[in-house]
């Protein structure tokens, strides 16, 4: 269809509460009063979600003036067309003016959380040296620099017990130390900010917000180590965050804080930005060295692990973004002070970004050791719209899924790991009772195996079977053995792939199995999905309540529904799409899911 | 200038710090625009504009225009911090264009924080 160019468009909200105001009317009362002006040709209505003031609807937006209408009738509608769309008068009468403050309580989420590595974000200009600096920042370079050998750096950092942030949760200071002994002219220090799990999204606002940050650690670890040259890894999804590592690596130079003879000190190190090309698994460290020497994004078997033989051969550290902006802290305040914050085996805080069901979606840092329940009651306010908790996932997609029962479990990297999921760079999926657990598996295991980079062949080719299985279950053609077969699958793929991605693949349908094995038999064996989210495997049915109104008629997409004006309607199973929107638009609950 | 010892490190934390001083002293208020991804996304460039707009449409001298990056709240980007000299800085959450010279006339000149549109903590 080739595109037609409007020079108006007409929000209307056909959001449930519209609907049962008078929506629909609206809206013909719109194409009444447009095709009498002869403005059908030049304006365009589009139904939408909610607008924002469903509790004075019907109402529309009109573009490009974002005028926003209220309390519509019929009649309103003829003038608003006769008025603003024909003669471009706005019609005050209707329009919603800014009483905009009676709005819902902005709330922050409150005391558990803890600023460290995160307190300059959101405060400082992240494109402002001085305003680091000012800030305490470079000094820990400073004190590096003016008072301590690369032997006391790597010492401090072991001391610490700083943990890989990237999800691994190897100790930093071993990493360097490894590193520090090999004896080679050129060495490399690698930040990994190619943060590629859904829904997460930590570095990316650690690069935007405090970038000079990351570059201190880099500059701290290259002096620890003995490299010169320093590459960031970031991924072109991220432009903003490019922009501001490229706009610090410049104003760091032209300070001689990245460079020839580093404080006087006759040390140099310098930093490049290396921008990835989308593959997933470039996050895994022997796949992102093989992209930045230009080769194809595969991973490789380990030993030799980076730290002996990494970028071009020489002896490299990758350490993520997280865990470099922690050294600048470690350095200036102590390794004795780091030791205060955390759990016994895990020192410090992470940042989390938290999403799905919960009231506050967002990023968080905590301290290691916090628990699950309080991070999702007390950190995120607990489940939206009053819902029930149902499991949470940690880790990203190569995670696992924990039920309720496991909220008291500490977030850490041992805890984490003994419930079959992963600390991972830190996602936080929240999911609700509305969730079908069967159907998350099948989602995560759509995207590893989209994502696997095919070297493995249990990884390429098992991830695809389990895939299928998990389709067919969902479909409603599961059969007995399918659990079995997507377990033994699964120990395979863990156990013939090089790296995390198919290590961890099956995380998500192993975990589900394990804490809502029910669900899989009920799909299998009843047919049934209790969560009423498989299409397979559900039907919509109308009762007898039906009044007639016809909106549900009007609004299917696949005019599955028929009945008469005051009778009720009848919707035929085999053309029905289970798409759901009879069920939002019915105003009496005449529509059911079975 | 280039830093070639821990004490020119320390002259430029000086002056950034002293220039930081003079800014405030001269400023009667500070305004701070979250310009992360987050912010970007949810609209930050226009109340960006909107901020600048009204600053200049009004000709309020003194008010100092910043930008940061994200302060973790994301879904309550545009995220606009408010400083008017030495009272508490006020953080508002879903800072539409509206809202942003709103803010900039009865905050920033008027000198009344508008309490309904604040991040509470």
């Amino acid at each position: 269809m080739p595109d037609q160019f409007y020079r108006s468009h007409i929000l209307l909200c056909t959001d449930p509460e519209c609907l049962a105001k008078g929506a629909q009317d609206i809206e013909d009362a719109l194409v009444r009063a447009l095709d009498a002006h002869g403005l059908r040709d030049e304006v365009d209505i589009l139904e939408t979600s909610r607008l924002g003031h469903c509790h004075t609807g019907p109402e529309i937006v009109v573009y490009p003036e974002g005028v926003s209408y209220i309390n519509l009738t019929p009649d309103a509608i003829t003038e608003i067309v006769s008025e603003h769309l024909l003669k471009g008068r706005i019609v005050q009468k209707y329009q919603f003016t800014a009483e905009v403050r009676k709005d819902e309580e902005l709330r922050a989420p409150a005391a558990k959380e803890m600023r460290i590595i995160m307190a300059r974000c959101g405060v400082i200009d992240p494109e402002n040296i001085e305003d680091y600096i000012a800030d305490e920042g470079y000094a820990a370079l400073g004190k590096v620099m003016s008072e301590m050998s690369p032997r006391n750096v790597i010492d401090e950092i072991l001391k610490s017990n700083l943990r890989g942030r990237g999800g691994a949760g190897f100790p930093a200071g071993r990493k360097w130390e490894f590193a520090a002994n090999q004896k080679s002219e050129t060495k490399f220090v690698i930040c990994n900010a190619d943060e590629g799990d859904p829904g997460a999204f930590m570095n990316r606002r650690l690069l935007e917000g405090d970038p000079h940050a990351v570059l201190e650690g880099m500059i701290i670890a290259g002096y620890a180590i003995g490299a010169h040259q320093g590459y960031i890894y970031c991924r072109a999804e991220y432009p903003i965050a490019v922009r501001t590592i490229r706009i610090a690596i410049r104003q760091a130079r032209e300070l001689s804080l990245l460079g020839k003879d580093i404080m006087g000190t006759g040390f140099d190190f310098d930093v490049e930005l290396r921008i990835g090309a989308g593959a997933f698994v470039c996050g895994e460290e022997t796949a992102l060295m093989a992209s930045i020497e230009g080769k194809r994004g595969e991973p490789r078997p380990r030993p030799p692990f980076p730290a002996v033989s990494g970028l071009w051969g020489k002896p490299t550290i990758i350490n993520n973004v997280e865990t470099l902006a922690n050294i600048p802290n470690i350095i200036r305040r102590g390794a004795d002070w780091f030791q205060t914050i955390g759990n016994e085996k895990n020192k410090g805080t992470k940042t989390f970004t938290l999403a799905g069901d919960v009231v506050r979606t967002g990023l968080i840092e905590v301290p290691l050791g916090i628990t699950l329940g309080e991070v999702v009651f007390d950190v995120a306010g607990g489940i939206k719209d009053g819902r029930k908790f149902k499991a949470i996932q940690t880790g990203g997609p190569m995670g696992g899924c924990i039920p309720e029962q496991f909220l008291e479990t500490p977030i850490d990297y041992e805890n984490l790991g003994a419930l079959g999921s992963i600390m991972g760079s830190g996602g936080l999926v929240v999911m609700d009772d509305t969730t079908c657990m069967v159907d998350i598996a099948r989602f995560f295991m759509d995207f590893t195996q989209d994502e696997s980079c095919g070297k493995c062949v249990p990884c390429r080719i098992g991830t695809r079977r389990i895939l299928e299985i998990l389709e067919k279950i969902c479909k409603g053609d599961g059969e007995e053995g399918d659990i079995e077969r997507l377990e033994s699958l699964s120990k395979f793929i863990v156990a013939g792939s090089l790296c995390g991605l198919g290590q961890g693949a099956p995380n998500p349908v192993l975990t589900t199995i394990k804490y809502f094995r029910d669900e899989y038999e009920a799909h299998i064996r009843e047919k049934k999905c209790a969560a009423k989210v498989c299409k397979g495997l559900i039907s919509y049915r109308i009762l007898d309540t039906c009044t007639g109104c016809m909106v549900c008629s009007r609004n299917c997409p696949s005019h599955a529904i028929t009945g008469e004006k005051k009778q009720v309607h009848i919707l035929n199973d085999d053309l029905c799409e289970r798409c759901g929107i009879c069920l939002t638009v019915c105003k009496f609950d005449a529509i059911v899911v079975e | 200038m280039s830093v070639k010892s821990l004490e020119d490190l320390k002259k430029i934390k000086e002056e950034a710090l002293r220039k930081r001083e003079i800014r405030n002293a001269n400023a009667r208020a500070h305004i701070t625009v979250a310009m992360g991804t987050c912010g970007i996304a949810a609209g930050a460039r226009e109340t960006m504009k909107a901020v600048l707009d009204a600053i200049e449409k009004d000709q309020i001298a003194g008010v100092l225009v910043t930008q940061t990056g994200c302060i973790g709240l994301c879904e309550f980007e545009p995220i606009v911090d408010v400083q008017v000299g030495e009272e508490t800085k006020a953080t508002y959450g879903k800072v539409s264009p509206e809202r942003a010279r709103a803010i900039v006339t009865e905050h920033v000149v008027g000198g009344k924080p508008i309490k309904e549109w604040m991040i509470t903590r």
